[in-house]
């Protein structure tokens, strides 16, 4: 195994045993193969530099490399923004570890040497974050390569394996060359997600939002903190952060556009379809911290008549937001309040069972004018899930759920 | 009465009013947007008056009296525009100054830079806990019991607190700096004079009659020599990697970025009131008493009691105390950040001790060795600070460097990146301030007898 350290700034010498140069990068071309070292710059003083394709490299050794080619079949050097350099874009860069979902440093990479007939190709292996690739980057060139290794071998290893590795290429025009794409990513945990996210810089955050689907970008636009939502909002088309901000739940949206510049605000708010942006901006005209800026408008009512089955087969067949779904609120016939129904009552009762005779005792509610503490006291009081929030003539208007409390409980901490 | 043309008046009113009331509302989100943002620069330039920056002003009112006034005006705006450059970076990358100076320059230059910012904060973070011990003899409390609590204190606040919670303390914190205008009120001070020292010295003799009030200092190298020991104090290397990750950390970015511009002014002036106060409340006492020998900054707190009274020393000695536990909390801290994030480790108070192990023991190993390294019996303390001294002036050019190559880079800083004037006047300064400090580490190291009684620079 070798590592990028050293064979960066090795001796190159050609089939004829004469000293090209000297290699100042290496280059994996993604189009080709996305692990696989496809060119080596090799710089010559104040000559052109050459570049030595991957099938034109014969011996590789620390300090040393040798080619099966003349000097004369190497063709120049041509910057080529679709090649992905190892030392300018790789070697003390921060990459995102899929697998551990964090933000790490590169300190070196571990190459394989793959014999094909009459050439070695070096394959990229492992991104080396750790003590090991730190020595070996510290010392280069100062002790000899045999003393290096064994000084790292008594270093404790941290690697990550190439596969896992996602680059952060903040241009988006380069992105597409390089074939980046960030369907690993997609894959994590948006909590996890944003974790990472707030790690970066800000425009790289922005790189990864824009390459998400509007559903994943949504959730982990909903764990960041606020004031990254809003910027990284404020830095979006609006067409776009509508069509995110539609994915959100609308106490979410309605905080975010809460935080956000009165014309990026209202920018974004024309964007979005008329019947989402009137429920938002009815939750925008409720102060922050009372129990109307907590609500959700999205919750579950049904008449207090019905059956179990009967409300089982109506959330089946509407499309409702599962975090919602803890709590069903009933209504009488003047479509007021009348009671609240835990889901696990409901998938523990019989099937004909009325939800009349589910109900939770008391009726508890507020109204959306009540303080965030009243809220706080009464989901501490009554165990809940949820709480209703009713208007003056007892209507159900929205639904407090309690991971709503616990954000507000913890930024107070 | 009809109630009518009441009610019409009160609409008039109303409708009057509005105008004023929409203003107030627009002002009122101004200002909670600017004080969101603030925090980063205030605090930074607060912690420069440390327990090294106090005694050097201290020592300059002592000796010279108001005579060295004139350079606070230079001396803040050199700081500001050194902060100013840190802080734009930190907006517009989002990345502390360790993380950009990895990315661009490589392993092997960080962890060398990183390693000298090792060992000068560790001297830093020495004088600090050293600054606690002589505070707390001022109310005869022995460094043996200070000391630890101090580093336990220290210690706790930071590991059990959360980032914004710290910060808060911080901002408070620097109201207590305000101890030193009561002290420098009780030293009953010639205000006049004290003013008329701020203006530079060509302007000044254009003033009528001002014999009367101001006798030119002759400009002996000692003069000099606590010119430029006033400027080594007031900007420091670490304060740049501090305030680039605070700014960072705080979310800010290029939106919001002119307000952090007004919270680094904001903390500029302040440093160089804070130090305007302490250089009078001395000039005042012990300079007129011919007091000039003080060994450190507790030493200047209890000359003050015989002078100008009790109080005024107690109120000298607090806002001693208060400087160093400051510095002493954000310098190890910020150190552990830096090299932790620079070289790859895992850094942050939000993890926990098992998943970043070297930037606990960083942190600890800081506060551990700085504050005990003052209880040793017979240490040689005046030597470890000029030796962490001379590695500040050793640093300082060095970095501005580096700040200065970063802030032109296009590809980082993209429209920000310094205009040709602001270049002008940014290299002119941080030029004017390498000679000053390369003059400074030239006579502590050939010849320290001149600064013998004079100033241990940063201590």
């Amino acid at each position: 195994m070798l590592h990028a350290t050293e064979v960066l700034g090795a001796e190159a010498y050609d089939v004829n045993g004469n000293f090209v140069g000297r290699v100042r990068e290496m280059y994996i071309v993604p189009a080709e193969q996305l692990n696989r070292v496809a060119r080596l710059l090799l710089g010559r003083g104040k000559y052109r530099p050459l570049v030595a394709r991957y099938d034109q490299v014969a011996f590789v050794a620390p300090g040393t490399i040798k080619l099966n080619a003349d000097e004369m079949a190497l063709e120049p050097f041509r910057p080529n923004e679709a090649w992905l350099a190892v030392r300018k874009d790789l070697l003390d860069q921060q990459v995102i570890d899929t697998n551990g979902r964090k933000v790490v440093r590169v300190n070196d990479i571990d190459l394989l040497e793959q014999r094909t007939n009459g050439s070695v190709e070096m394959r990229l292996s492992r991104v080396d974050v750790g003590l090991p690739g730190a020595v070996r980057r510290l010392l280069q060139g100062l002790a000899s390569p045999s003393v290096i290794r064994r000084i790292q071998e008594k270093l404790p290893p941290r690697n990550i394996r190439w596969e896992f590795i996602n680059l952060i290429e903040p241009d988006p025009m380069r992105r597409v060359k390089l074939r980046i794409d960030h369907t690993k990513l997609a894959k994590l945990h948006p909590a996890d997600l944003a974790d990472i996210m707030e790690k970066l810089s800000a425009t790289e955050r922005q790189s990864i939002i824009a390459s998400l689907d509007e559903e994943t970008a949504a959730e982990t636009i909903s764990e960041l903190d606020k004031r990254l939502q809003a910027q990284i909002v404020e830095k979006m088309d609006p067409e776009k952060a509508a069509d995110i901000i539609e994915e959100m739940a609308p106490d979410a949206a309605a905080d975010l556009l809460a935080d956000l510049s009165p014309e990026t605000s209202r920018e974004v708010l024309q964007e979005m379809p008329r019947e989402e942006a009137q429920e938002v901006r009815e939750l925008l005209q409720f102060a922050e911290d009372s129990a109307g800026g907590m609500m959700n408008t999205e919750f579950v009512f049904v008449g207090e008549a019905a059956t179990r089955d009967e409300v089982l087969d109506w959330v089946r067949t509407h499309d409702y937001n599962v975090e919602q779904l803890d709590t069903v609120f009933l209504t009488n016939q003047e479509m007021a309040l009348s009671g609240a129904v835990p889901i696990a009552r409901l998938l523990m009762a019989a099937p004909g069972v009325p939800l009349r005779e589910l109900k939770a005792e008391p009726l508890v509610y507020v109204e959306p004018e009540a303080g965030e503490k009243e809220v706080f006291e009464l989901f501490d009081k009554y165990n809940l899930r949820s709480l209703a929030v009713t208007d003056k003539e007892g209507h159900p208007v929205g639904s407090i759920t309690v991971d709503d409390v616990v954000t507000r409980l913890r930024s107070r901490l | 009465m009809n109630a009518g043309p009441i009610n019409e008046t009160l609409e008039r009113w109303g409708k009057r009013i509005e105008p004023w009331r929409s203003r107030l509302r627009h002002w009122s989100r101004r200002i909670v947007v600017i004080l969101a943002v603030m925090g980063p620069g205030v605090i930074t330039a607060n912690v420069d008056n440390d327990a090294g920056g106090i005694y050097t002003y201290s020592l300059a009112g002592a000796q010279f009296g108001y005579a060295t006034l004139w350079s606070l005006i230079p001396m803040g705006f050199a700081l500001f525009v050194t902060m100013e450059m840190c802080s734009r970076m930190g907006a517009v990358t989002g990345k502390g100054l360790s993380d950009l100076i990895r990315e661009e320059f490589g392993f092997r230059v960080t962890f060398f830079l990183l390693g000298t910012v090792l060992l000068v904060n560790l001297g830093n973070v020495l004088a600090e806990f050293a600054g606690v011990a002589s505070a707390m003899e001022v109310f005869g409390v022995s460094k043996y019991v200070s000391v630890p609590v101090g580093a336990a204190l220290v210690w706790l606040l930071v590991v059990r607190g959360s980032y914004e919670r710290v910060e808060k303390i911080f901002l408070a914190v620097c109201f207590v700096y305000v101890a030193y205008v009561f002290s420098a009120v009780l030293a009953k001070p010639n205000w006049l004079v004290a003013a008329l020292n701020l203006l530079p010295t060509p302007v000044l003799q254009k003033v009528p009659h001002m014999q009367r009030w101001v006798t030119p200092v002759p400009l002996t190298s000692g003069y000099l020599l606590m010119v430029a020991a006033l400027v080594g104090t007031t900007i420091a290397p670490w304060q740049h990697f501090y305030l680039q990750s605070a700014v960072v950390e705080k979310r800010v970015g290029p939106r919001q970025y002119r307000h952090t511009r007004t919270d680094v002014l904001i903390g500029s002036v302040s440093c160089m009131v804070t130090a305007f106060f302490i250089i009078v409340c001395t000039a005042a006492t012990l300079h007129v008493a011919g007091q000039g020998k003080i060994e450190d900054a507790g030493d200047a707190a209890q000359a003050l009691a015989p002078l100008a009274g009790r109080f005024a020393s107690a109120l000298f000695a607090i806002g001693l105390l208060n400087a160093s536990l400051f510095a002493a909390s954000i310098l190890p801290l910020s150190t552990a950040y830096v090299i932790c994030e620079g070289l790859g480790f895992e850094a942050g108070l939000d993890r926990k001790v098992s998943e970043a192990p070297i930037f606990y023991w960083l942190y600890t190993a800081l506060i551990v060795v700085g504050g005990g390294l003052i209880l040793l019996p017979g240490a040689p303390l005046v030597k470890i600070a000029v030796l962490s001294q001379v590695a500040n002036g050793v640093l300082l050019p060095i970095i501005l460097i580096f700040i200065l190559l970063l802030v032109n880079r296009r590809e980082l800083m993209g429209e920000h990146t310094n205009s040709r004037t602001y270049n002008v006047v940014a290299w002119a300064t941080s030029v004017a301030m390498i000679v000053l400090t390369l003059a400074l580490l030239y006579i502590s190291i050939f010849l320290p007898e001149k600064i013998q009684g004079i100033a241990v620079p940063g201590m």
